[in-house]
């Protein structure tokens, strides 16, 4: 029987020939990841409660500060500084105001075919360069940083195949929310969710990245995309020399196979409070809004900011709408000042913040009040998630997002999105 | 540990997520005894108040989607529920409510007849819940895991049994 490209990379991680769902494994990781939101219960846990304090190997530890940054408040700065000196001591490597997370381990650090664990749910993003990423909490990942390992449960895959051509104005965002509304909130619970098929070959490394970072939103462990010379050129480019390319066999079980014609794609917005809770834009009606936001893990690189740009461009957004702007990384930042596309976000009218997760968590900057309503390209609509309990996210694309920012309504970005 | 549970129910609906169990602007407060006060604030603040230890949580599917934030089952831990039956839970949650002591249970059947103020009784020997005259099966949870429940999580379940 053959194996799926998850199953091969959960099998290769636990030394194993072959591994079939159900199975619980102790498999190696290759890296693991912890950010500013919860690093430091695993700071007070490994300080206070483990017996043996060992690192299995700092040079596969990541710190990245990258949720409150710059800090808001005393206590925001007290967490932030334990975690600075703990990496120091231990020599971890540490990034603060670099970016969002999963964009500089994927800039930075993963490679195909490795095993990646982080504390946070987006870490299922890492699939888009065809690694494994499989997010925990505070205390799996402590016991990770401990020991370099961790026992999964291999789970079935889900194949979604994508065919076609996207028409103008439509984008892998708005694929990644027709799915999880045909789907889901928990359409993949504890499943992978491996995107393939005819189109997979045109979509950017951005484009993977954006479906594989919403496979947790379906519930899913991890969502996955074969790596292809796309990736290992990228890969190559950024002086990374260890790839392990694995492809699903002709015979490997799938638990289901969708099909997804992308000519039949509408612009998509997921409405309040559930990211499954999707809508054809065209059939949103009349909705205000107070605030735009283009960025998060999801939406926030190179090619989502020069689509904003072209439609922004030239333009004033609505004297009734705040625009956030936020790159994903330094990386993508100054590739977009280089492009002049800062200046363009500056004079429509925007404010374009320095890289962080921003109002995707409602934590430090942008949050909305009472009754308020934002489009946002974040990867969550939780009531209450981007601000006041009583306040309104919808989640659509960059071209969205901007085209709505123009007229102060929820708007289709096709009549405004022109290459 | 002990197999028998009895507890008031409050009642909660489908695809209960981190933020709602414990919102971001919350994370920072040192303890988790500050911040089980704060616990599904954006849905019904008063409910902090009003659950006593033991008392069990009801929800639908997809419990305890979203965000990997730990603090959302230690805050259901520190208030001191009995446990949480739920038609499914999102994964990550899944670990960290073992991981810190909170014993989750799935039923497919309870959600849609339990309302909220009645007395359910769980039954870990023969796995079933009792509501009124009404029994429902449970998934069974492994031995390992209701040690870990009673230790209070896998931190000290570890010492535990390190220490043997």
């Amino acid at each position: 029987m053959g194996m799926t490209m998850g199953e091969k990379i959960l099998a290769k991680a636990s030394g194993k020939e072959a591994v079939k769902p159900g199975e619980i494994i102790t498999a190696k990781v290759d890296l693991c990841m912890t950010n500013d939101a919860t690093t430091h219960i695993s700071i007070d846990i490994f300080e206070k409660q483990l017996k043996t304090k060992k690192i299995f190997d700092p040079k596969k530890v990541v710190f990245i500060i990258d949720h409150n940054i710059p800090s808001e408040s005393v206590k925001t700065a007290e967490v932030q500084k334990k975690m600075r000196d703990f990496a120091r001591n231990h020599q971890i490597n540490f990034y603060e105001g670099a970016g969002i997370c999963h964009q500089i381990m994927i800039e930075e650090f993963v490679s195909p075919g490795q095993l990646v664990v982080a504390a946070d749910s987006h870490t299922c993003s890492y699939g888009g360069i065809g690694a494994l990423g499989i997010g925990v909490g505070s205390t799996d990942f402590t016991s990770v940083m401990n020991t370099g390992e961790i026992w999964l449960m291999v789970p079935e895959t889900l194949k979604f195949n994508i065919h076609g051509e996207f028409q103008k104005g439509v984008y892998a965002r708005d694929l990644i929310l027709k799915i999880i509304k045909d789907i889901g909130a928990n359409g993949a619970n504890y499943k992978i969710m491996e995107f393939g098929g005819p189109a997979i070959k045109d979509f950017t490394i951005d484009d993977r990245i954006v479906l594989c970072n919403m496979a947790v939103e379906a519930g899913a462990k991890s969502g996955l995309i074969e790596a292809d010379e796309k990736v290992v050129d990228y890969i190559k480019s950024r002086g990374r020399r260890e790839i392990y390319l694995f492809k699903s066999d002709e015979d490997a079980v799938y638990e289901k196979i969708y099909d997804y014609d992308l000519a039949m794609l509408e612009p998509m917005v997921a409405k309040p409070h559930f990211v499954d809770n999707g809508c054809p834009v065209s059939e949103i009606g009349d909705v205000r809004i107070d605030q735009g936001f283009i960025g998060s893990c999801n939406n926030g690189r190179i090619e989502e900011l020069r689509v904003a740009a072209r439609i922004l461009k030239g333009r004033k957004i609505h004297p009734q709408v705040r625009l956030l702007v936020t790159p994903a990384s330094k990386e993508v930042y100054l590739q977009a000042i280089k492009e002049g596309l800062i200046d363009i976000f500056v004079a429509s009218g925007a404010m374009v913040l320095n890289p962080n997760c921003s109002v995707c968590w409602g934590g430090c900057q942008g949050v909305i009040g009472e009754g308020e309503t934002l489009i946002s390209t974040g990867t969550r609509n939780f009531k209450g998630r981007a601000g006041h309990a009583n306040s309104h996210v919808y989640l659509a694309s960059a071209a969205t997002v901007a085209a709505s920012a123009l007229t102060g309504r929820i708007t289709d970005p096709r009549e405004w999105d022109h290459e | 540990m002990n197999k028998l549970i009895q507890g008031k129910v409050w009642k909660l609906g489908d695809d209960i997520d981190t933020d709602i169990i414990i919102p971001t602007q919350f994370l920072a407060l040192k303890t988790v005894e500050e911040m089980k006060k704060f616990a599904f604030y954006p849905l019904r603040p008063d409910l902090p108040g009003l659950i006593k230890p033991g008392d069990i949580i009801v929800a639908g599917k997809n419990f305890g989607c979203g965000s990997s934030r730990e603090q959302a089952p230690a805050i259901l831990a520190a208030l001191g529920v009995g446990c949480v039956i739920a038609k499914s839970y999102a994964r990550i949650f899944y670990r960290n409510a073992f991981n810190n002591g909170l014993l989750l249970l799935e039923s497919a059947e309870l959600t849609d007849v339990a309302n909220e103020g009645d007395t359910v009784s769980v039954n870990l020997e023969t796995n079933r819940i009792s509501l009124e005259d009404q029994q429902f099966a449970i998934m069974p949870v492994p031995d390992d895991l209701l040690e870990m429940v009673a230790a209070g999580g896998l931190v000290p379940f570890m010492r535990k049994r390190n220490a043997k």
